[in-house]
Parts: C-alpha cells; structure tokens; sequence
C-alpha cells in the first residue's frame, strides 16, 4: 500500500507553471496594475508631512463617527508615530486599502450573483469554503512564482484570502430583504436592475457594510503576512523582529497594526449603519429633508403641505 | 367579436380555468387534477395551490376572496399581476392576456393597468412618505416635480397631509398602510389588488380602513381585488365575494346569498359566526304583511281583520297604498261601539318604518323599544313588509326560516274573539261589511 500515492500537489504544480508560461503577459500586466494602484495610494499616504495625514483622518473620523472617535484617531496615530512605525504604517495602509477595495469590487457582484441565482450561489460557495480555510501562506507559493516578490504577490494573496466574507454577506443582505418589499418593487413594474439598485442594495446595505468590514479586518491580518514575500510596510517589521528576536520592534509594529485595524474598523462598522451618529450623517439629514420640501414648493398645482403634525392617528 | 366588445369593457379581470401548482412536475400534477382526482391524491407530487379558479371581476366592483390561510388565496391574487406564472389557465386585464407575455410587456401592465397593496405594507423603509408614494409614478416615468405634486395630492386623500417628509417607521401600523394604499391608488391603475392588506392592523383602525376603503372607492370608481381570511371584512366590502377552500372556489355571489343560501356545508359553517346583524337588510328578512286595510275600510273592517289574524294592531294604508300608520283594537273597537266610521281620528304614527336597505344592527333598537312590527317601506313610502321582532332575532341568531310560518309575527290580540264578534254583531247594522278592505 506504500506506493499508492495521489498527486494532487504535482498536479498543482503542473498546473501553475503551465499557466504561468502560458498566460504569463496577462499576470504582467495585472502585475503592473496593482503595482501602479499600490505606488499611487501609498504616494498619497507617504508625500505630504505626517500632520497632514493626520488631520485628514481625524477629520474623517469626526464626520463619520464624532468627536470622541478623532479624538481617538489622532492619539492613535501621534502613537504610531512615536514609535518610529509611521511611513511603515502609512505602506501597510495603502496595501490595505488597495487589496480591499479589489475585493470588495470583486465580492460585492460576486455576491449580487450568488443572491440573484441558486446555481451560482451552488458554486460559489463551495469555492469560498476552499479559499477561506486554507493556510493563507499557501497562497503566497503561487502568487509568489506568478508575481514575483515584492508588493503584487501580497495583494492577491490577501484579495484571494479577505473576499470570501463579502461574498458571502452580500448574497445573504440581499437575500434577507423582505421578500414582500421586492415583490412590491415588481407589482408597480420595476425591472430586476431597478429592483436591485433601488430595493435590494439599499436594504441589503448594513449586512453588506458588514461583509466589508470583515474584507478590511482580514485583509489587514493578511497584509502582515505578507511581509514574508517582501510587500514591506508592518508586515516586514513583524517578520524582521521574528527572524531578530526583537520584543521590542515585534510589539511597537503589532501595536501600530492594532491601531490601524481599529480605526479601520469603527469607520467602516459605523458606514454600515444609515444613521450615523456623525456630522456627516446629519447633514444628509438636513439634505434630504430640504431636497423633499423643495421639490413639493416648486412643484405646479400644488398646496403646500400643512405644518407637520407629531400626534399619532 | 362585436357582441362580445361591449361584455369586454365591463369585465376588468378576467380569470379563466387558472391553475397553480408547486413541485417537481407541476404540470402533470395539473394534468391529474384535470383528470379528477383529489388535492390529497396528488399531495407526493407537490402541492397544488389554486385548483381551477375561474371568475370575473366587473369594472368599479370590489370582489373579495375570502378563504382560510392555505386555501390559496394568496397565490390566486399572485398570478392576477403575474407575479406568479399560472401553471394553466389564463389571466386576463383590461381585456389583455397576461400570461406568457414576455417579462417586459408584464412589466408595463403591471406600471398601467394593475398595482397591489400588501399586507405588511412592503414599505421601502429608506424612502419619506412621499417618495414611497410617488414610487409608481416614479418607475412610470414622471418627473420628479410632477410626481411629488401628485403625491401629496395623494398623501392628503389618504389622510396623511404633514407627514410627506417623515420615514415610514415613524408611522403608526394605521399610517403606513395609507402610505401602501397611496402608492397605490398614486400609480392611477385602474385594479387595485389588495392582499390581506388591513389583516396586520387593530380591528378599529382596521374598521376605520375598510370605511375609508369604501369612500375613496365610490370617489374613484377603481376595480378592487381584496383578499382577506376575515369573513366580516369580506361582507362588509365585498359587492361579490369568492369563497376559497383548499385551492377550489367553493361559491361566488353576494354576501347575502352566500349568508343565505350557502353552496356547501364549508361555507355554511364559514358563515355561521359572520356578524349576521351587518350584512343581511331589512329586505332579506321581512314579511309580507297580512294585517292590513286601506284608510277608507271603516273601523269596523279593521275589527274584523283584527279578529280573524288574532293580533291587536292592524297597518294602515292610503289610497295610494302607502304608509299611513297604525290602529290599535282597543281604539276601533271603542269606534265601533260609538259607531263612527272614520278610521283617521285614531291613526297613530309611532311604528318604525325604514328603508329596505337598512342593516338589522339598525333594526335592533327600534324593535326593543317597541312591540310594534317594524314597517318596511320604500321610497315611496309604501309598505313592504314588516319585520316583527322575533323575525328579527331569528335572523340575527341564524334560526333556520324553512319551517313554515312563524306561529306569532303580529303582536297578539289583547281583546279575546268573542268580545270582538259580540260587539261586531251588536252594532251590525248591514252585512255588507266583511274583508272588502283587507289586502293580504
């Protein structure tokens, strides 16, 4: 029984150096893609002075979040800076952002498929079971062979390894829409699209926020790991102090990392929710309340409304 | 077709031997319904939901399908706007075939000729009152200007005015059904389905729909299609009502005729605990009357009658034979002894009379106030028939009517046979008088 022996790996194998002689212009090109979308992004993080940065994101946080979620912000970052991990950090954000934002725009349709069609949905999720639990270094033997080292390789390890949880909650935000909104949708003769772009997306949007949330937390734990194939930034501090023994940069890089990864994640767990406590929320409030009245006072023919009663009928 | 055009512009729904089964083979389960066999044979292959359905809704008419829940009313009502296939039969509106038309076709029927009202509102909860209310004319087409005028038009029929701008989940489970029928009645269809659309609401705001239903109705002359499970609902709205039991329509007709002459026992038994008092009309419950004279028979004709039928008050009518009032025994008789002949000194004009239209929950408290039968009369004032109260009360209590005559409908004679003929002969001064001025 000693000989019997299934080759799955050397198939693999096989497999990925037929593809990489074959379609080798194609993982160029994508190569050249995401290194462009990378240098561009972290350009933009790494040029202007860390003030500036700074001020950005603090701002953000108070529109989206409040004062106190700024306030948390810029101490957070005054940290990472003291620590000496801030152009670091600054590199991990631009990966980040650059292999969830692929993500998302790969997994939010992806998801809209699966929702829209059993066999898709048939498909799909057996892939994503594949691509969830399976050791994220294995992805990184392949996309290191397609893409060479440095930056590439880590992105689509961690869009392969973060996107499963978009997936898998935009299909169900969209199918766990009241089943009677969308029918309503389609008595008044709505077409599928503007069924989905005015029905289901909104409806389905807290859920798929939250499947956007997951893409951003995994994609940060997966961009560390990619240190290992040279993508920089903390990933690379993580895996110098483990190679160095060194307590002291391995908990300063892990720390800036913790910080990132809870900025990332209040801003974008508080976009899931449409009433958001921020200032940005209330001014689309005023907006929209506005943008109604308008459009009635404008309108011909019409008596104006009379002023709002609260009581309750 | 010339015959049949002006028979097409009355009817607004038509449908017509409609089938909708669910499984693996729906159409041979169709197939073996088609054969004869039962809903229960057919249960290992699938569930058959609707069982050949046919009927036709009138233009302006409100049609109620009244069943339990499973009975397959709401499947019934899906495939009316297509939103279900039919798995056989056809559906047709406003004279247009809708099934197996493409998905696009279906679509403008859907913007033009029919829109739906849905029992849990169907909101969308993200959009002000008056953006869901303009969502037909929205997906129509309409700018945005023109559709808000419209809406709030609209807004304020349904009752809603001030509250254009707030979210339906600030909206009381009352209000945001006024928004779905807004919406509604915004798209300007000429169908209006509504699928158990006041069911989730408290039975006064309930009540307070269904009447609001009722006027807009009349004001706007729609087609109304109402599913409800609730059998008060369905009499008070319906002008027809289909009754739906196990995927079959058991019997369609008028809420009395179905209150009255139910097809089955399913339907009797349905009905039985139905607010009786509601629906059925004095016209569906009186007598004819038997004590009556004209006003010129004399006081001595009426003693007669009085005599003969036992009771102790006799119904009066004018020449024209309408309504003139009442004469007690005890009144004519003291004219007969003083031998007037003049009936119209002791008229008495305290008996009820109402319209043929009223409700017995009308009925009740005049006939506890008095022991008098109630007159029925039209508008012409003539008499009808009269309701005495025990008619009443086995109409109300559901008493069956097909044992013969009720043994007291009049109120009994209070002056005993004998009396009345001793003084009839005392005073008999010809014998021309006998029932010449009886009407029975």
């Amino acid at each position: 029984m000693n000989d019997f022996r299934i080759p799955i790996g050397s198939w693999v194998e096989s497999f990925v150096e037929f593809i990489t002689d074959t379609f080798g212009f194609i993982f160029d090109l994508v190569r050249a893609g995401f290194d462009g979308a990378y240098e561009a992004v972290e350009f933009l993080l790494g040029a202007p002075p860390f003030w500036a940065i700074m001020l950005v994101l603090g701002v953000l946080a108070l529109g989206i979040r409040g004062w106190k979620f700024a306030v948390g912000t810029v101490v957070g970052m005054v940290v990472i800076l003291g620590v000496d991990q801030w152009d670091n950090a600054m590199d991990t954000l631009a990966l980040v952002l650059v292999a969830s934002v692929l993500a998302i725009v790969i997994s939010v349709p992806l998801g809209i498929l699966a929702a829209k069609s059993t066999l898709a949905s048939n498909i799909i999720r057996p892939v994503l079971d594949f691509m969830q639990t399976m050791p994220a270094f294995v992805y990184l033997i392949p996309a290191l062979i397609l893409f060479r080292i440095g930056v590439v390789p880590g992105i689509v390890a961690t869009i392969i390894f973060a996107m499963a949880p978009g997936v898998r909650l935009t299909e169900l935000g969209i199918r766990s829409v009241d089943k009677e909104v969308v029918e309503a949708g389609q008595a008044f003769g709505a077409s599928p699209w503007r069924i989905l772009r005015q029905i289901q997306l909104p409806l389905a949007t807290p859920t798929i926020m939250a499947g956007i949330n997951q893409v951003i937390m995994l994609s940060l734990s997966m961009v560390v790991i990619s240190g290992l194939v040279g993508a920089g930034g903390l990933g690379a501090q993580v895996i110098a102090s483990l190679n160095r023994i060194d307590i002291a940069l391995g908990f300063e890089a892990g720390l800036a990392v913790v910080i990132l990864a809870i900025f990332l994640d209040r801003i974008t767990a508080s976009l899931g929710s449409s009433d958001s406590g921020g200032f940005f929320g209330s001014i689309r409030r005023v907006l929209r309340s506005r943008r109604v009245t308008d459009a009635v006072a404008f309108a011909p023919d019409t008596n104006p409304a009379p002023a709002p009663q609260r009581a309750r009928v | 077709m010339t015959e049949s055009n002006p028979l097409q512009e009355t009817i607004a729904v038509k449908a017509d031997h409609l089938y909708k089964a669910f499984g693996r083979r729906p159409h041979e389960i169709v197939k073996k319904l088609k054969a004869g066999k039962s809903r229960a044979d057919i249960s290992s292959l699938g569930v058959a939901a609707v069982i050949d359905a046919s009927f036709e809704v009138k233009k302006g008419e409100i049609f109620v399908v009244m069943g339990l829940s499973g009975s397959g009313k709401s499947t019934l009502i899906r495939m009316l706007n297509g939103l279900w296939d039919t798995t056989s039969g056809t559906v047709t509106v406003g004279g247009t075939d809708i099934t197996g038309v493409s998905a696009k076709e279906l679509r403008d029927i859907r913007r033009k000729s029919i829109s739906m009202v849905f029992q849990h509102f169907a909101l969308l909860p993200h959009r002000t009152v008056i953006d869901n209310v303009a969502y037909g004319l929205e997906i129509q087409g309409m700018g945005r200007a023109e559709r808000l005028a419209k809406a709030q038009t609209i807004i304020d029929l349904v009752g809603l005015a001030g509250w254009a701008d707030n979210l339906p989940s600030e909206l009381s489970g009352g209000m945001q059904q006024r928004v779905g029928l807004g919406r509604a009645l915004a798209a300007d269809t000429d169908v209006l389905l509504m699928d158990e659309a006041f069911s989730a609401l408290d039975p006064l705001i309930r009540r307070e729909m269904q009447e609001q239903l009722i006027e807009l109705q009349a004001a706007l002359g729609k087609t109304i299609i109402f599913i409800t499970h609730d059998l008060n609902e369905a009499m008070f709205l319906g002008d027809r009502i289909a009754v739906m039991r196990d995927g079959r329509i058991v019997q369609i007709g008028t809420p009395e005729e179905i209150l009255t002459d139910p097809a089955n026992d399913y339907v009797a038994q349905f009905v039985q605990d139905v607010d009786r008092a509601r629906v059925l009309t004095a016209v569906s419950v009186m007598e004819p009357v038997r004590s009556v004279i004209t006003k010129t028979a004399g006081p001595r004709a009426a003693l007669h009658t009085m005599r003969d039928l036992q009771t102790s008050v006799t119904f009066v009518l004018n020449r024209d034979r309408s309504f003139a009032g009442i004469v007690r025994d005890r009144d004519v008789l003291k004219l007969v002894k003083a031998g007037e002949t003049d009936l119209r000194g002791i008229i008495r004009d305290d008996a009820t009379s109402v319209s043929p239209e009223t409700a017995l929950v009308d009925l009740v408290e005049p006939s506890v106030e008095s022991e008098l039968p109630i007159a029925v009369v039209d508008e012409k004032n003539r008499l009808l028939g009269v309701i005495p109260r025990v008619t009443l009360l086995a109409a109300i209590g559901n008493v069956s009517t097909n044992t013969g005559a009720l043994p007291i409908v009049m109120p009994p004679a209070t002056i005993s046979v004998s009396q009345i003929t001793e003084i009839l002969g005392e005073t008999a001064d010809d014998t021309q008088i006998d029932a010449a001025g009886v009407h029975a």
